[in-house]
């Protein structure tokens, strides 16, 4: 048994923004992470990060409320507004210690932090390393934790929560270099796993990215949040679903139909290419449905050769990478074949606006958590400004709830038990009898979630795909462990998480059928609007074993600014 | 599509007196890469291969190779463009082996910790940003775009043998942040790469540069570092 005040699963940006917070305020924290935290998906963001520095000469007059209004508007209105509020107040102060310890943030010619436009903000406010954003954050903070010697477990993977008498007491964890699985004890713990996008074919998504912190906490009876609301990226490569980052159009790039028509002018004519994702996925996918694709393929064009080969240097040099290693396309003289792609899960585990779940000693924070501040749409660049405002105040609140006890806990104990139930658990799944292919059942979950819950969706489409789920969850008990080495079992890693993902992913099925309205990201072709006097709530999922999740509501928290309809 | 066989190098330290190869012929269609080749044959033909793997859009740093006897990142290698019937697909060379194409990384994490990788100031700090000019912030742009990937570590003779050696990409890190206009580290850093274990152990033969995916050059980082080093200890210079 190893045992830390706080255990913090996930080294992303959510995961060492906590776990430094806490480390500063004396708690002993360690970070647990199936890659180097290095590696996480965090490091894959580009675009940027948005906070209202007002840095741009055409936004001297932005403010956090503005932030806010645009947050919330994005959102369709789902968000609980004052979290909202308090995100885009906390983003000035966490975007400039950022900067202090290091972020190498693009400069305006003054010296100050650059910031561009992105789609849905009244102003430039998207502060930026180039378009590799995300790992240059990423990086600060594994030095930041270096700084510390904050203590990290690296290449563990784990398993399910230990929960007892109703409190969360710590994890159980898979040592993947050397084998063997360990119980890590300790007064609280922050999950911070990052999102759930490899439910889904066409993600944009790292491959790690399963959902196995909200599925734990989930199968542990903590409900998951308006998981429903799943962001299509209006523009990943055609072939691979990896990301063009936003960064394209907010430098001015152009989406293009067959007939190189500006098409969005049909859709925002104000906003344009700058309208918010969920408005921009579902007019490509409009272009593509009736006909106006590429050579009449599910693809449209981004075009961004008017930009010319210097500016692409200096702002968008990523992106020209990976067009030419992954599409075989230089975008200097060539436009990108694109097309809409699962990025994002608005959704997650439910949490208030410090982290706190319904369980004592569970916290959550980063892309797996729903504070709410996306609702049903989140805007680019508000994700990674999530991670570091709700990692580091889940990091406080875990901190003051582990310091302030009258005295310390009793020094945790483990019997052995929870390790001994994971060993029983893979024991099981060597053991099992049938036929079944987990591979086949990751490849089925992954298509029905792409085609049934994708940009459009309607009742007869989505009970099919509800009675596909339950059907593959079926099958999975069938499937067996091919592997049962003991070091680096990749098998029996993607086995174990592939019940998560089926899951989560039946969570989001679940309450996409019951939603009878479009708003945000949800765009029903049945029920084609946003109806506040029944669905201005969000949906909470309680698992429910083989069955479909119980689905309960709870009100969204106005206060600020009254619903209206988006217009961009 | 076109069938490709891939020759493997396997190992389990705990099983095998020595590595061995092992083919698997894998259908390979549009696009694919040797990271989407491994998980073909994981998922259909041998579920205990062992490698790493995480972003598969080569920026995580998890999944650089020694293909085809070239260092590079399955993720970002194009099968079909390689133009080859057979790829032969090992780990990094000159590292402990994990298992098949994991690599015990360990050490190597280790040296990165040794030279202080963060920004250290001294004086107070501002309530805004501290300023930086957009030419003191080119001065960053090769070295922080290093993913830790390993690839120049595993491909430098110095690496091979003196096992105490910094190697490139912790000497690349130490100059990312020497070179820092925000940094006020002084002499305080200095110590960790300014010694026989560190750029005075790199004989410029610049295997590093050839090999690292992203295209970046630690040689001329570390080239840099033994420059300021003779301008702070002889011309009183700052950097
Ligand atoms: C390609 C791409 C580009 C993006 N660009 C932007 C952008 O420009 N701006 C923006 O605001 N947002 C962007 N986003 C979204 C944003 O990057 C993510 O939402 C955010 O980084 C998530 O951070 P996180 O810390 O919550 O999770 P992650 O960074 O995904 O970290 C998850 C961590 O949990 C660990 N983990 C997971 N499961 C386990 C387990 N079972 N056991 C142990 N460890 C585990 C992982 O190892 C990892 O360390 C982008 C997303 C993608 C996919
Ligand atoms: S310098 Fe290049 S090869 Fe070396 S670790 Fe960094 S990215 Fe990899
Ligand atoms: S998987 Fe991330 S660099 Fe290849």
């Amino acid at each position: 048994m190893i045992s830390h005040q706080l255990i913090v699963v996930g080294g992303g940006l959510a995961g060492l923004r906590a776990a430094i917070e806490a480390k500063d305020a004396g708690v002993d924290v360690a970070i647990i992470s199936q890659v180097h935290p290095g590696r996480s998906h965090s490091g894959a963001a580009q675009g940027g990060v948005n906070a209202a520095l007002a840095n741009h000469p055409d936004a001297s007059d932005d403010s956090p409320q503005k932030h806010a209004f645009d947050t919330v508007k994005g959102s369709d209105y789902l968000a609980d507004q004052p979290h909202a509020l308090q995100m885009t107040t906390d983003a000035v102060p966490a975007i400039y210690e950022l900067e202090h310890m290091g972020c190498p943030f693009s400069r305006f010619d003054d010296g100050r932090i650059a910031q561009r436009p992105f789609g849905g903000a009244g102003y430039p406010r998207t502060c930026y390393g180039a378009d590799k954003t995300g790992h240059y954050m990423l990086h600060v903070l594994v030095e930041q934790a270096y700084k510390r010697a904050i203590a990290m477990y690296v290449e563990w993977f784990v398993c399910r929560l230990i929960v007892e008498d109703g409190a969360c007491r710590g994890v159980v964890a898979y040592n993947m270099t050397k084998g063997g699985f360990e119980e890590f004890r300790g007064e609280a713990v922050i999950m911070a796993t990052g999102g759930a996008g490899r439910t889904y074919s066409n993600t944009s998504n790292a491959v790690i990215s399963t959902g196995g912190g909200a599925a734990m906490a989930y199968h542990a009876g903590v409900p998951l949040k308006d998981m429903e609301f799943v962001q299509f990226h209006p523009t990943t490569l055609f072939t691979t679903h990896i990301l063009m980052t936003e960064g394209c159009r907010g430098e001015g790039g152009y989406l293009l139909n067959k007939d190189g028509e500006r098409f969005m002018a049909k859709y925002a004519p104000k906003a344009m290419e700058l309208a918010p994702r969920d408005i921009t996925s579902r007019s490509i996918q409009t272009e593509i449905n009736e006909g106006r694709g590429i050579d009449g393929k599910s693809y449209v064009y981004l075009d961004l050769r008017h930009l010319g080969a210097e500016k692409l240097a200096e702002r968008l040099p990523g992106t020209r990478d990976l067009a030419i290693h992954f599409e075989g396309v230089d975008p200097v003289y060539e436009p990108i074949p694109i097309q809409p792609g699962q990025h994002y899960s608005m959704g997650g585990i439910d949490t208030d606006v410090d982290g706190r779940t319904v369980m004592p000693g569970l916290l959550a924070a980063g892309e797996c958590a729903c504070v709410s501040v996306h609702g049903a749409n989140r805007l680019g660049g508000n994700s990674l400004l999530e991670t570091v405002v709700f990692g580091r105040r889940a990091g406080a609140a875990a901190a003051r709830d582990i310091l302030g006890r009258e005295r310390g806990a009793a020094a945790p104990q483990g019997d052995g038990a929870a390790a001994a139930a994971v060993e029983a658990q893979v024991a099981e799944l060597a053991g099992r009898e049938g036929s079944e292919d987990a591979y086949a059942v990751r490849q089925e979950m992954t298509e029905v979630m792409r085609i049934h819950f994708g940009i459009y969706r309607d009742e007869a489409a989505m009970k099919t795909g509800v009675d596909a789920l339950l059907a593959l969850k079926t099958r999975l008990k069938k499937a067996k462990l091919r592997h049962t080495g003991r070091v680096w079992n990749i098998d029996m890693i993607r086995t174990m998480e592939l019940e998560g993902m089926l899951d989560v992913a039946l969570a989001t099925a679940s309450g996409a059928l019951v939603r009878t309205e479009s708003r945000g990201s949800h765009a029903r072709t049945d029920y084609e609007t946003r109806d506040d006097e029944r669905w201005l709530k969000h949906t909470l999922a309680f698992y429910q074993g083989d069955d479909p999740p119980r689905l309960d509501y709870k009100a969204v928290t106005m206060g600020l600014f009254e619903p209206q309809e988006r217009k961009y | 599509m076109s069938d490709i066989t891939f020759h493997v190098k396997r190992f389990d330290p705990a099983v095998d007196k020595a590595p061995y190869y092992q083919d698997f012929v894998v259908p390979v269609e549009g696009s694919m890469t040797v990271l989407e080749a491994l998980f073909d044959i994981q998922e259909k033909q041998d579920g205990s291969l062992a490698f790493r793997y995480c972003c598969r859009s080569s920026i995580c740093g998890s999944c650089a190779m020694y293909i085809n006897g070239r260092y590079r990142l399955a993720c970002q290698t194009n099968v079909a463009h390689m133009g080859v019937p057979r790829v032969t697909v090992e780990p990094l060379p000159h590292v402990p082996l994990v298992r098949d194409l994991v690599w015990d990384m360990e050490d190597f994490f280790v040296k990165y910790e040794a030279i202080k990788p963060w920004l250290i100031r001294n004086s107070a700090l501002p309530d805004t940003e501290i300023t930086q000019s957009p030419a003191e912030r080119l001065k960053l742009n090769m070295p922080i775009d290093c993913i830790l990937c390993a690839a120049c570590y595993s491909s430098c003779p110095s690496v091979w043998t003196e096992e105490n050696y910094l190697g490139p990409a912790a000497l690349l890190k130490a100059y990312r942040f020497e070179v820092d206009s925000r940094d006020e580290a002084g002499r305080e850093r200095m110590p960790s790469w300014d010694n026989e274990r560190g750029v005075y152990r790199c004989h410029t033969i610049a295997n590093c540069s050839e090999a690292c995916p992203k295209e970046l050059n630690p040689t001329e980082g570390i080239q840099w570092l033994k420059g300021s080093a003779v301008r702070r200890r002889l011309l009183g210079r700052k950097k």
